[in-house]
């Protein structure tokens, strides 16, 4: 399971945008580089981050090879009523983590 | 001079103040300091394997400004690292595990002036680190003094020079694309200098880490740390 970590403010107001931060343990490898005897050093990134808010996808985000080592990303989700939030990831060799956060409405 | 040798003695300045805006703001950023992942990890294994002995991790309070330290147990003078495998052996240098406790029990002192005892058995360990921060090595046969306190503040291949002070480690370090221990920055200056990498846990690299600690008397630290 990759890790990661999520983090939503406790309490919403309805109808307006709120902050969502997600940070994933990645190596993000872009497959470019090579070990000191020359060997390559085989890809290996996160290649989609999708986020649900109560059952309904509300972001997603393909990655590439330009992004960094445990990507840090930050979007904005509106939310109606109360609910889950939950963000996952999978990587190009298929392992996926996931985190979620319930959401209060005020 | 005299007086301008005793402020450079007594302004002790971390080396975040010498990192760009957007290093500072990473490492003050208490979700996105990427370096929390492995104190989440350390955080973890606490919970797991320490609380029997020693209860909540706040009971660490402070004791991670009073390292490296002479430990009458082990006989020797060891650093945090050391102290944790001597509780945990087989945790090994710069794994996710042995870091990530690291820095969630260094953590516990942040804020707290660094403050290491150098009377009794750890004298002589003091001695070898001073003599050891002076002494030039390597192919550039440069010594720690040469860039830490006689060019700090100028720049070096784009980067500023730090006073190479030992607060916020374990420290993510953005060339790393990880976090990683003092004794792993030193080892880095050594490869620096071109000079032989003294291995991890190696008696100069303690010793040199409690000179640094004597140094950086009254620095308060902020783990995890985050450098260029």
């Amino acid at each position: 399971m990759i890790e990661g970590r999520l983090r939503v403010p406790g309490s919403v107001k309805a109808g307006e945008p709120f902050e969502v931060r997600v940070l994933i343990l990645h190596p993000m490898e872009n497959g470019f580089r090579h070990e000191a005897d020359g060997r390559e050093i085989p890809m290996h990134i996160v290649t989609r981050v999708a986020c649900t808010y109560g059952g309904r996808e509300v972001f997603s985000v393909d990655l590439g090879t330009g992004i960094s080592a445990n990507p840090y990303l930050v979007f904005f989700v509106r939310a109606g009523q109360a609910g889950e939030l939950k963000v996952e990831w999978v990587d190009d060799k298929g392992e996926r983590g996931s985190a979620r956060a319930l959401v209060n409405v005020a | 001079m005299w007086l301008s040798a005793l402020l450079a003695a007594v302004t002790v300045a971390s080396g975040i103040e010498y990192q760009s805006d957007a290093v500072k703001a990473m490492q003050a950023d208490s979700f996105g300091n990427p370096g929390l992942l492995w104190v989440d990890r350390g955080a973890e294994l606490w919970k797991q394997k320490c609380t029997g002995c020693h209860g909540d991790v706040a009971s660490m309070k402070g004791a991670a400004a009073r390292y490296p330290r002479h430990s009458p147990q082990l006989g020797r003078v060891v650093d945090l690292e050391q102290r944790i495998q001597a509780c945990m052996p087989g945790l090994a240098w710069e794994s996710r595990d042995l870091l990530g406790l690291t820095a969630l029990v260094a953590r516990q002192s942040n804020g707290i002036p660094i403050s290491v005892d150098v009377s009794g058995p750890a004298a002589s360990t003091h001695e070898r680190g001073r003599s050891l921060y002076f002494e030039r090595q390597g192919q550039l046969n440069l010594a720690c003094t040469n860039c830490h306190d006689a060019n700090v503040g100028k720049t070096l291949l784009s980067e500023p020079i730090s006073q190479g002070q030992p607060a916020d480690w374990p420290a993510y370090r953005l060339e790393w694309q990880s976090l990683g221990s003092l004794q792993r920055r030193l080892r880095a200056c050594y490869f620096g200098v071109r000079a032989e990498m003294p291995a991890f846990g190696s008696d100069d690299l303690v010793a040199l880490e409690l000179y640094l600690a004597v140094r950086a008397k009254g620095l308060k630290a902020s783990v995890p740390g985050v450098r260029r």
